[in-house]
């Protein structure tokens, strides 16, 4: 059974790559144009006005959070618009008639959204060198953090898409709630310069976790405990995991 | 006696309360090329769905080559090719590719794919679209990928609903070729059709749902066998002479055709004789109607009154 699951399994994931390249002209360039402009805006224009932030010079500061931003909107929204299509279309019962577990079939669209929040990220940060030096402080927070924030929004886009009836409402979330979330989650400001109140209520945000881990993986400065950061990762992983486990094993949906 | 599919009290409430099915009992042994046959919203899409998993079932058993779909749906959904009634593969992707990413959702390694995807778009007459994208095909081509991609993984069990919905007759003879070849080459299938003709030509075993029951369950033979009387359409040289046919409800429908009603027992040739001897030409012959239409009709109509008594 594992040869069948893990066929199944490179299937799916090779299906979610094609898929995503063969549109790479709204799923790639998009968030590279929209990055490199905040570069040129943000950091460059006016960030040259703001000078440090927590020792580094704002463009600096503001590279992790962007690169974030980027892999955030692009893992979400691959697997969010991938599965609502395929519900639309119908072809989501090629894998439903198919002898491919539930765990599969979320690894499957999990696989896409990594591969291309990656691609994105990598893209993004080539961006970034031309307007400033690569500096990691940790890899291995660099990377554990863009692994974890990407598997976490391709769930969560995963959950949007089972819901999702229609195409309108696999925009709703990106902007209504993600793209606030993340402008609020410490992408621009360090949310150590907030009053306490605002700082409180920010705490709330999970993006400001990931986005404080990512930072710290390039600058080394935190706005959050690491081990906090990390545990607020797995625990919305799992939990995120679970609600979608539990909804395509029983059809929500997907089986009338 | 192994059987492909066995259906034991299937039900199916769908919510809102609507019964879909009411109970259905069925076997379709191995080997076999069964038709299921009944109106629309008869249940023939609802028993499929619950066959392939597509749709949950309220309750009662199902087993495919002996695998519960309850105990041991893996083992089940690999035995079953299905080719729905509407088109479900993603039109952006290539025909070569719908069917290998198919294949290896059933655990077929890629290499292996790419070659039974030779062998089955050849068969499907589709090779030279491979690395066309799905959308821009024609209806008939779509219907032919649907099958090639349900034979990808080469099932034991082909569930077909309507296959031949909207295809040309001359393709629709094709698939019937091939259809039957892949039933000699013993993989089972089951059938659902609107074209009852078609039914008739290609199935050994018939059921007929209505109203999300099982009211007919036997051979095509046997069914046939229930038919009374068959109309037959007579084209005639009459040289302006007016046919009498005693012995046989008939009617001129105009000036060379002639319809005739013959029960089972009384054969035809005595029409011929009469045609004969009245100096009157029989230039060819066809059944009015397909004679599997006719009992269809009748048996759902029966079917239908029984109930209407019972109320």
């Amino acid at each position: 059974m594992f040869n069948l699951y893990f066929t199944a399994l490179k299937s799916l994931a090779v299906k979610e790559t094609n898929r995503y390249l063969r549109i790479w002209v709204q799923t790639l360039v998009p968030p590279v144009i929209t990055t490199s402009l905040y570069f040129i805006i943000f950091g460059n224009l006016i960030g040259g006005r703001i000078g440090q932030m927590e020792g580094f010079s704002y463009m600096e500061f503001i590279v992790p959070g962007l690169i974030m931003m980027s892999v955030i909107t692009s893992s979400y929204s691959n697997v969010s618009s991938s599965f609502f299509s395929q519900k639309f279309q119908k072809n989501i019962e090629e894998l439903l008639i198919a002898p491919v577990p539930t765990h599969v079939i979320m690894w499957g669209f999990v696989v896409g959204g990594l591969g291309r929040s990656i691609l994105v990220g990598t893209l993004v940060t080539t961006i970034s060198l031309f307007f400033v030096p690569l500096q990691a402080y940790s890899w291995v927070m660099i990377i554990v953090t863009l692994l974890m924030t990407s598997i976490l929004f391709s769930l969560a886009g995963l959950l949007n898409g089972i819901f999702a009836q229609s195409f309108d409402d696999v925009s709703i979330v990106p902007t209504f709630v993600l793209q606030p979330l993340t402008y609020l989650g410490g992408v621009f400001y360090s949310i150590s310069m907030l009053p306490p109140f605002w700082r409180a209520v920010s705490r709330v945000n999970p993006i400001v976790y990931m986005i404080s881990g990512f930072r710290y993986g390039f600058l080394g400065i935190i706005d959050v405990p690491i081990l906090l950061s990390m545990g607020i990762l797995v625990v919305f992983i799992v939990v995120l995991y679970a609600i979608d486990w539990y909804l395509i094993e029983t059809g929500r949906g997907l089986r009338s | 006696m192994t059987y492909a599919l066995e259906i034991k009290d299937l039900k199916k409430v769908y919510k809102g309360g609507v019964k879909a099915l009411r109970g259905i009992d069925l076997t379709v042994e191995d080997g076999d090329f069964y038709a299921l046959l009944g109106p629309n919203g008869a249940g023939k899409s609802t028993t499929i769905g619950v066959v392939t998993s597509l749709v949950n079932k309220t309750s009662g058993k199902v087993k495919v080559f002996d695998y519960d779909i309850d105990t041991d749906l893996t083992r089940a959904k690999q035995q079953i090719g299905l080719v729905p009634q509407e088109f479900n593969f993603n039109p952006f992707e290539t025909v070569q590719q719908i069917v290998v990413n198919q294949a290896g959702y059933y655990g077929v390694p890629r290499k292996e794919a790419m070659k039974r995807s030779e062998k089955y778009l050849k068969q499907s007459d589709l090779w030279e679209k491979r690395d066309v994208r799905a959308r821009m095909l024609s209806g008939g081509m779509k219907r032919r990928l649907m099958i090639a991609r349900a034979l990808m993984h080469e099932p034991r069990l082909l569930i077909l609903d309507e296959p031949t919905a909207g295809v040309d007759i001359e393709l629709r003879r094709e698939m019937w070729d091939f259809l039957r070849e892949l039933n000699k080459s013993g993989t089972t299938i089951i059938l659902t059709t609107h074209y009852l003709e078609e039914a008739e030509m290609l199935c050994r075993n018939i059921g007929i749902i209505r109203a999300g029951e099982l009211i007919e369950d036997t051979s095509m033979k046997s069914l046939l066998s229930k038919l009374m009387f068959e109309t037959f359409i007579l084209d005639l040289d009459t040289s302006g002479k007016v046919p009498e046919i005693t012995g046989y409800p008939s009617e001129m429908v105009d000036e060379s055709t002639l319809h005739v009603e013959v029960e089972r027992n009384q054969g035809i040739n005595d029409v011929f004789e009469q045609l004969s001897q009245q100096g009157i030409k029989v230039l060819s012959m066809r059944n009015k109607s397909n004679r599997l239409e006719e009992l269809f009709l009748k048996i759902t109509e029966e079917n239908e009154h029984v109930e209407e008594a019972n109320v």
